[in-house]
């Protein structure tokens, strides 16, 4: 390895916080950037942080699990199309390449006054800007009978990881011709395609090993995300599997009895053998503690993501209100991007550029069948406003949809790698 | 690793020996339109995106172009045997990622025998042992955009390429994979604008990039130009 002076100070960093608590490395005239969640927007905002800032600033990424695995592609793992290993990342190289004092515990209080964050196990972090990128929780009671306490016996698998394995497994273990439900999640909802391509993904399971399985997707949403696209593929493979119920079907109002697992809709019960329950959503927890919420999310001036309610917190990805930008893992990465310039600005008086966002979401429908759908954007004072967009065609043909799927594939491979060194 | 290059070389080099016999000169320079996005011919040639091809037969891969910088698996696969002729050549171009992994050649193949054969007896005529001998006038430049100089040749502001580049490498990366997705980095400026421009007036038609391109200024284009020419890939 050519040492040059980034790699040594990373080294150096991450050498002395083997040795020492994060509170030791956080002394001295260093500038302290604490960012909880370490997804797309964290990673992201942490990473591009450190790498820049030539050592000016101590950036501490706040992060419960040791292994990260990505919601996106996660769907791809339940298709088949990917190991589990293959969506899971470490926080190693963040550590030991950027020097980022990784801590791996639950950010649980924010002080807004001291500028501090207390972590469960104790710690208390002090901060000069605080990026919270905590993703979403669920909204208690929004499906009657279920509440997280019920998660394996109907999974969200909404959070990537074990939540996903055991959805796999369940619907694995469906008895030959059973009934696999999803009850939809309202809007807004993290990854607006994400339900649609689980659909298609577990369609796409099914008909290899049960192909009698039927799917039933409960949705209180008159349309969704790339619609026509996904209600043509699911035509074209999976012909007569899947039913979709909108609310004029009763979607609305679904409940769930995890017990007796079945479904009940506009008053009639449905016996399912698998039954994946995606809840209402809201910012991430430490978001409502911290108290910059409005509602259910957090709002943000799309100029530095800055949260509304306190301009030493920036707010990223799926917890915040920012317009028009889909709570997306590229949003979220993209957003992180120009909190990151203006953290820097802020504390190093770094140049800053004006703000500009895009994003892109990919769903695959069967083997080397892809679509996506993606826009520009641009921070104006209300929002983050929607510049130009674009969306894959119906009737494509297939050499298209699977460039569209390979390029999903670079993709992945780009921003994992942006978001962990 | 090794092993799997040589294997590689070996058992999917499904090539014809007859590729360059049975070709047209002629009808092969059409086929090489689509070449010169990337590669020059003929004398004065120039590492583009990809290495100059003059004297490709003959010689062993990922070798004769100084300062090119070939991506690592077709360097193994140099180290291994592998040397361009009739027979890889036709193997290659038909579909070079399975012949060889990790190559940064971004092309999908020419998966028509009949282009393979022209385009390979076109490409001879530019190694020494070509009984046509080598021919002395450089193949007319097909630019996909006809842009004027001063846009083809604006010097760009490379720290400001980097501001804008956080953009490309969510997808690119910054030295860049090429699964699905083509590194851009180290591309020489001049291509690097062809090809934004040509997006940017949708003549290449990924919408993604359409719109990427599309809200960029000559000068930002310039910009990124500066910054992805001046990363030096680490292989």
């Amino acid at each position: 390895m050519i040492l040059n002076r980034r790699t040594f100070i990373g080294t150096g960093a991450a050498a002395a916080a083997i040795l020492s608590s994060p509170m030791v490395i956080a002394s001295g005239h260093a500038k302290r950037v604490v960012v909880v969640g370490g997804g797309a927007g964290g990673a992201t905002a942490a990473r591009y942080i450190a790498k820049d800032s030539d050592g000016e600033i101590d950036v501490t990424l706040v992060e419960p699990t040791r292994q990260y695995y990505t919601c996106f592609f996660s769907n791809l793992y339940i298709g088949g199309f990917r190991d589990i290993s293959s969506i899971g990342h470490s926080y190693g190289a963040l550590a030991s390449e950027y020097g980022i004092n990784v801590v791996h515990d639950w950010a649980i209080g924010v002080d807004r006054d001291a500028k501090s964050v207390t972590l469960a196990g104790g710690a208390v972090l002090p901060y000069d800007r605080l990026i919270l990128s905590p993703g979403i929780d669920f909204i208690d009671g929004s499906v009657e009978g279920w509440d997280i306490s019920k998660q394996n016996k109907m999974p969200h698998a909404y959070k990537a990881g074990s939540q996903t394995e055991l959805l796999k497994a369940q619907i694995e273990a469906m008895p030959e011709g059973g009934v696999y439900a999803m009850v939809a999640p309202p809007n807004p909802y993290r990854c607006p395609p994400g339900p649609y391509e689980r659909i298609s993904m577990v369609a796409h399971l099914l008909k290899g090993i049960n192909p009698t399985a039927k799917i039933l997707v409960v949705d209180p949403k008159p349309k969704f995300s790339k619609m026509a696209l996904f209600t043509e593929g699911w035509d074209n493979h999976y012909g007569g599997m899947i039913d979709w119920l909108g609310p004029d079907m009763g979607g609305q109002s679904a409940s769930v009895n995890t017990d007796a697992m079945t479904v009940t809709i506009d008053g009639v019960e449905e016996k399912v053998d698998v039954c994946n329950v995606i809840p209402a959503q809201k910012a991430g927890k430490i978001c409502e503690i911290a108290g910059i919420n409005e509602g259910n999310w957090a709002p943000v001036t799309g100029h530095t993501m800055q949260s509304r309610m306190d301009e030493n917190i920036h707010v990223l990805g799926d917890a915040t209100n920012q317009g028009d930008m889909p709570k997306s893992g590229f949003s979220a990465n993209s957003q992180a991007k120009v909190a990151a310039m203006a953290v820097r600005g802020e504390l190093t008086g770094s140049k800053v550029f004006p703000a500009r966002f895009s994003n892109t979401c990919w769903s695959l429908i069967d083997t080397d069948d892809g679509v996506k759908v993606g826009a520009t954007y641009e921070a104006t004072d209300e929002k983050i406003a929607k510049v130009d967009g674009f969306i894959s065609q119906t009737g494509e043909d297939a050499a298209l949809r699977k460039a569209t799927y390979e390029e999903s594939v670079g993709w992945y491979a780009g921003i994992t790698a942006d978001m962990f060194g | 690793m090794f092993g799997r290059c040589v294997l590689a070389v070996f058992l999917f080099a499904a090539g014809n020996a007859q590729a360059c016999v049975d070709g047209e000169a002629l009808l092969g320079e059409a086929v090489y339109g689509e070449c010169s996005s990337c590669h020059d011919v003929g004398p004065g040639a120039r590492n583009r995106i990809g290495p100059p091809l003059n004297g490709i037969f003959g010689r062993t891969a990922a070798t004769g172009s100084e300062r090119y910088r070939y991506s690592m698996p077709l360097i193994r696969a140099g180290e291994a045997g592998l040397v361009w002729n009739c027979e890889t050549l036709d193997a290659y171009l038909a579909d070079p990622r399975s012949f060889v992994e990790g190559t940064k050649m971004n092309y999908p193949g020419l998966r028509d025998y009949g282009d393979r054969v022209d385009l390979l007896a076109y490409l001879k005529q530019f190694s020494k042992d070509s009984k046509h001998g080598e021919i002395d006038h450089m193949p007319e430049p097909q630019l996909e955009v006809d842009l004027p100089p001063e846009i083809l040749g604006m010097e760009g502001d490379p720290e400001y390429g980097e501001y804008l580049s956080s953009e490309c490498v969510t997808c690119h990366g910054r030295d860049g994979g090429n699964e699905g997705i083509p590194s851009i980095a180290s591309w020489p400026s001049e291509d690097f604008i062809i090809v934004m421009h040509a997006y940017k007036l949708k003549i290449r038609s990924n919408p993604v990039m359409q719109l990427v391109a599309g809200r960029l200024s000559d000068e930002e284009i310039a910009g990124l130009a500066a910054f992805f020419e001046s990363i030096k890939m680490d292989y």
